[in-house]
């Protein structure tokens, strides 16, 4: 996978959730990605965010036009170091939460991506990355 | 703070949602359209998300709030104009907000309230007169 | 070790190309018909002199090293080409395999006499030209892959027609498997449809539609939630007797989704729910 483009956005408050949304939106435009693409693709990641800000406060994300084989795609990184998740595929299950939400957020994200991994460790954080691509 | 102005139209309350959403802006919503209906007394809350881009299941939860809300405090919500790409966006995600009425568009929206106005009221009306049928044979 | 093939090649540039091209035109693939000798000459020419420069570097081993790029993309490009034309694999490898068979005539002539270095020689040359056959044809391959995904994605296009009914009535017939793919096409273009067109009513007949198991169902119903989240009703039509029975067996529960046998009673239904009324003329 070769990366062609990088940015990296704080994100400690609601204010910087608009503006990461806004900057993820321009990339996808800038590689052509379709319009239900781009929204899948933001509706994953505007979940994603939501989830540092109200489990570990702060974090950053990092978006990447990524190119692998014939296809071009955006690929965002979701990294903390909050709390962490104890059971992974429990909170990859429909309907659990462990904060007051619908328990939609994580299996929800996946759903809409091409390509979906979290790493977490108790008490040093989450990584989550997404990729979705173009078509 | 930042609110999204909710209109009083008659006997309905009109939002139209013209900016990104995000989180505080969409509880405010939530607080200001509920006072809302219970000064007024309004009967419909129409919601018009023609101009939005991105429902994350957030947002999706204060809409199907709004509507469960109000519906206790007898007013219908109906959600109108949503884009095809956000629909099938929440039917993915795995939120198809059953609870929720949905319109093409405002005008369509609008119709809608007022027939369920219309009908309530016919319906208010013939129960009413069972009431008097009932009196009388007793 | 030093580069004699570099050297020799150099050379008699010339003589390689006047015999590798020979060697092409001789062999019974060659489709004449699908390219012209002088467009395969200029090719050939191309590739060669690229070739020649990235050997220079001594490098007979790794094709990833930046000497090779010009190499590796003109025969990438070639077998491009050459998928999206129609050449078989067999012609499309050809090209670079005949290039081996030239190289070596020349060598055996300009080494005649050193026969250790010869063989050495060629050992190195037909391991470096393995390799490159071996990117026509996983570029090969990568084309004709690029030609399905496009055919595909051609006939989901194309199979899923909306259909203006009525004013306000929108229909669209499945013919064949609804797969996720598919389900996405079909829920784009008909929620585009609806906001063109205004329509409230849509009706999505599955009467082409073979078998309908759990994820089919899925899909069907995701697309009439979609629907109704944009302010329309979706009616499932087509429903044959066998699907009834599998949508039972497998406990598919279709509760609010509006269902009919046909297309004709679907458009009953919509009809009345517009204030529609077909009725027959009487003959005066």
């Amino acid at each position: 996978m070769i990366s062609l483009n990088k940015e990296t956005i704080k994100i400690s408050s609601e204010k910087d959730v608009v503006l990461f949304r806004q900057r993820l939106r321009e990339y996808a435009t800038k590689i052509g990605m379709s319009v239900l693409n781009q929204t899948k693709l933001i509706t994953a990641a505007s979940e994603l965010v939501r989830n540092i800000l109200v489990y570990a406060g702060s974090g950053e994300t990092t978006i990447e036009v990524v190119s692998e084989r014939l296809q071009t795609g955006i690929k965002v990184i979701f990294k903390d170091n909050g709390p962490g998740i104890a059971d992974v595929n429990k909170a990859m299950q429909d309907g659990y939460s462990s904060g007051r939400s619908l328990g939609l957020g994580l299996p929800g994200a996946k759903r809409l991506v091409n390509f979906f991994e979290i790493k977490s460790t108790v008490g040093h954080g989450t990584t989550v990355t997404i990729i979705r691509w173009k078509k | 703070m930042d609110r999204i102005p909710i209109l009083k139209m008659g006997p309905f309350l009109l939002v139209t949602i013209q900016v990104d959403m995000y989180d505080r802006l969409a509880l405010n919503l939530e607080n200001d359209l509920i006072i809302m209906v219970q000064k007024n007394g309004s009967k419909g809350v129409l919601i018009d998300i023609s101009a939005v881009s991105i429902v994350d299941s957030f947002m999706g939860r204060i809409i199907g709030n709004i509507a469960t809300m109000s519906r206790i405090m007898d007013a219908e919500t109906i959600v109108v104009g949503m884009q095809p790409a956000v629909a099938i966006t929440l039917v993915e995600l795995g939120l198809p907000l059953s609870g929720v009425h949905t319109a093409l568009n405002v005008e369509k929206g609008m119709a809608l309230l007022q027939k369920k106005l219309a009908d309530d009221l016919t319906e208010d009306s013939e129960s009413e007169a069972e009431m008097d049928d009932n009196d009388q044979s007793e | 070790m030093s580069n004699t093939t570099s050297k020799i090649l150099t050379k008699r540039k010339k003589d390689v190309l006047q015999v590798w091209v020979e060697n092409q035109a001789e062999d019974p693939a060659v489709r004449e018909d699908l390219m012209a000798n002088d467009e395969l000459h200029a090719q050939s020419a191309e590739l060669l002199n690229s070739f020649i420069e990235a050997i220079k570097s001594n490098n007979y081993e790794d094709i990833e090293a930046p000497e090779y790029y010009q190499v590796t993309e003109i025969i990438s490009g070639i077998s491009l080409t050459r998928a999206q034309l129609g050449f078989s694999p067999r012609e499309t490898a050809t090209f670079v395999l005949s290039l081996k068979r030239s190289i070596i005539q020349i060598l055996q002539e300009e080494l005649k006499e050193d026969q250790s270095t010869l063989i050495s020689e060629i050992l190195r040359i037909s391991d470096l030209l393995d390799s490159l056959s071996l990117v026509t044809m996983e570029t090969f391959i990568k084309g004709r892959e690029e030609v399905i995904i496009r055919q595909s994605s051609e006939i989901n296009e194309i199979s899923t027609p909306v259909i203006r009914v009525w004013e306000g009535i929108l229909a669209l017939p499945i013919i064949g498997t609804l797969d996720s793919e598919r389900t996405q096409v079909v829920m784009e273009n008909l929620l585009q449809e609806i906001v063109n067109s205004g329509s409230s009513t849509a009706i999505l007949d599955i009467s082409g539609v073979p078998t309908v198991d759990t994820l089919v169902a899925q899909h069907l119903i995701k697309t009439v939630n979609a629907t109704r989240l944009m302010g329309a009703e979706c009616i499932i039509s087509g429903i044959r007797p066998e699907i009834a029975q599998t949508i039972v067996h497998l406990g598919i529960d279709l509760a609010g989704v509006q269902t009919k046998a046909t297309l004709a009673s679907a458009l009953q239904y919509a009809f009345r729910k517009s204030n529609l009324v077909v009725a027959k003329k009487k003959n005066s």
